[in-house]
């Protein structure tokens, strides 16, 4: 019937009469990228938290795996991965125990524990510090390490809660690489964050939250489109063709320097079609052509009206 | 509904093996935060020390000081282990770990009972020093095997109370720091009870409390035990408390686990 890897709907949380989750419905496809985009207390590590199993909503119902986690914890648990806000490993275990003890926890058999260990040090870059004690590891090892824990089992469903967050810029990187090649293996990745680069680079669909709500939905191009201020930028050979252009197309700005002409557009294959289409029909030759859409911190603010970073410093 | 199925080694819980799993982590600990080490296993051998060879000598309780206070030591062993179960159950409430286990289809009861056995071990280890150490400094029991074992057996009861309670403690602090200090009272009533001195000969107010306190039956049937002349009404009194400290210990536990995170 369906084929989602998680299906929400009418999500709700309070806590005493602060709400946290107002009413949240959304769907990930399988194999799909999904990232929970908002700022300091929107409500995503509570989403994550009731997906998890680890707290119970008020009121509606949601699907993992096909299972309810609300009747069905354990089989929700069977299926999913989950690394933490904070990296969750053993500080006075070392890296290899950290994997072992994830290996013992699940049952897998002594053999296949050994296979299963060596290649996640392996693959995670581990394999020289594999013997030392994980409070000795750097803040960047430490999350490929949660996350090396959290693949011991190779879950088809992966809960990533902020998995960047307070890294420096080369083990960000890293991550997402991480997080890529993963969904390349066909497992499902939901990840939260409150950095819109990561969300526009990482994942297929993009939910904003704000105050326990989700604002907006979509890929990130169409999250992009949905905000004013988006236009198609025309370059020309001429002058001569600049002016025709500008003569044509309402509501256009001409840069003669640049011979550049910016045009308002939402950016849809609709509304480009017929501006070409105008172009065509008075013969104007165009260099180039691009679309320029806002980037998320201007979508942010479209959507919630205010931004980001305000709502992360309140 | 969805194509996805889960892994079949993972659905089912096994509360022994994740058991095994979780002393077997929690045993690591001990051994690797040589503060535990010390409070648990060498602070008891100084205490005994200077009891034995500096205080000892001045306090007259009717016998060689080493004959009266091996019982009390052997509490001593099994209190001073508990900051370091209380800092640990702490840690893996408040640092995120224990989310990771809740996450997986870890046996619920698990996480607790593995820090109540390793507790127990690394106690074990500790008791088994201090008695090593009182035959060496002296110490002559004319107790049965029988005797023996129901010392022994008192001793384990009343680390399994210690331990249970030590992990509610724990469970319910809100840092490690104050997880540890949690534990200072049950370090410090083993001195208040008939452990170094009789009770008799304490003051006003101090008396009745160590009369009535858990310690004084427990450490009065192991020492009656190890003379070669057990008391029924003590043995009884002890394992009633170590039965009733256990069973708060570990509903406290299972409650506050429950609820947090």
């Amino acid at each position: 019937m369906t084929t989602s890897a998680i299906a929400v709907a009418g999500l709700r949380k309070a806590y005493g009469d602060k709400t946290v989750l107002d009413g949240v419905d959304l769907e990930v496809a399988q194999g799909s990228i999904f990232a929970l985009l908002g700022p300091n207390g929107a409500g995503k590590t509570t989403t994550v938290n009731v997906l998890t199993t680890l707290i119970k909503a008020d009121g509606g119902t949601a699907l993992v795996a096909g299972h309810d986690v609300a009747t069905q914890a354990k089989s929700v648990r069977a299926a999913i991965g989950v690394t933490g806000q904070f990296a969750a490993v053993d500080d006075l275990l070392t890296g290899e125990e950290n994997l072992q003890l994830m290996a013992d926890l699940h049952h897998l058999r002594a053999a296949e524990a050994k296979r299963v260990v060596a290649s996640l040090l392996e693959r995670f870059d581990l394999t020289e510090s594999a013997r030392k004690m994980a409070s000795t590891y750097s803040g960047g090892m430490r999350r490929k390490l949660d996350l090396a824990m959290t693949l011991v089992t190779k879950p088809r469903i992966i809960f990533l809660d902020e998995p960047t967050t307070g890294l420096d810029p080369r083990s960000r990187r890293t991550m997402w690489d991480i997080v890529r090649e993963l969904v390349a293996d066909g497992v499902t990745v939901f990840l939260t964050t409150q950095y819109l680069e990561e969300a526009d680079q990482l994942a297929d669909r993009i939910a904003v939250l704000d105050h326990g709500r989700l604002v907006a939905e979509g890929t990130p191009d169409e999250l992009k489109r949905q905000v004013p201020g988006s236009h198609v930028r025309l370059r020309f050979a001429d002058a001569a063709a600049l002016d025709a252009a500008a003569r044509v197309l309402n509501g256009s700005t001409a840069d003669d320097a640049a011979l550049t002409l910016r045009v308002p557009s939402d950016g849809g294959v609709k509304s480009v079609r017929a501006l070409l289409g105008r172009l065509d029909e008075y013969s104007i030759d165009v260099a180039e052509f691009s679309v320029h859409t806002p980037d998320l911190d201007d979508v942010f603010l479209a959507l919630t009206g205010h931004a980001s970073t305000e709502a992360i410093a309140s | 509904m969805s194509t996805i199925t889960a892994a079949p080694s993972t659905s089912t819980t096994a509360p022994l093996a994740d058991s095994r799993t979780m002393v077997r982590r929690n045993f690591r600990h001990i051994l690797r935060n040589p503060v535990t080490i010390f409070n648990g296993a060498l602070m008891p051998v100084v205490i005994m020390l200077l009891f034995v060879y500096v205080l000892g000598g001045a306090f007259n309780v009717g016998e060689h000081y080493i004959q009266y206070a091996t019982p009390g030591m052997v509490l001593l062993a099994i209190t001073y282990g508990l900051s370091g179960t209380a800092v640990s159950v702490n840690s893996d409430m408040t640092k995120g770990i224990i989310n990771r286990f809740k996450v997986m289809n870890v046996s619920r009861g698990a996480v607790l009972t593995g820090h109540v056995v390793a507790t127990m071990l690394s106690t074990s280890i500790a008791v088994a020093v201090i008695i090593g150490m009182a035959f060496a400094l002296g110490f002559r029991s004319p107790a049965t095997p029988l005797e023996w074992l129901a010392a022994i057996g008192i001793i384990l009861a009343t680390a399994f109370a210690a331990a249970w309670l030590t992990v509610a403690l724990g469970m319910a602090a809100k840092t490690p720091e104050s997880a540890g200090m949690a534990t200072v009272p049950l370090i410090l009533l083993p001195f208040l009870s008939s452990a170094i001195v009789p009770a008799a000969k304490m003051g006003q107010g101090f008396r009745q409390f160590a009369q009535y306190q858990p310690f004084t039956p427990i450490i009065e049937s192991v020492r009656g035990l190890l003379a070669g002349t057990p008391s029924g009404g003590y043995a009884a009194a002890a394992l009633a408390w170590c039965a009733g400290i256990a069973l708060v210990g570990y509903l406290w536990s299972r409650a506050t686990f429950s609820q947090r995170a």
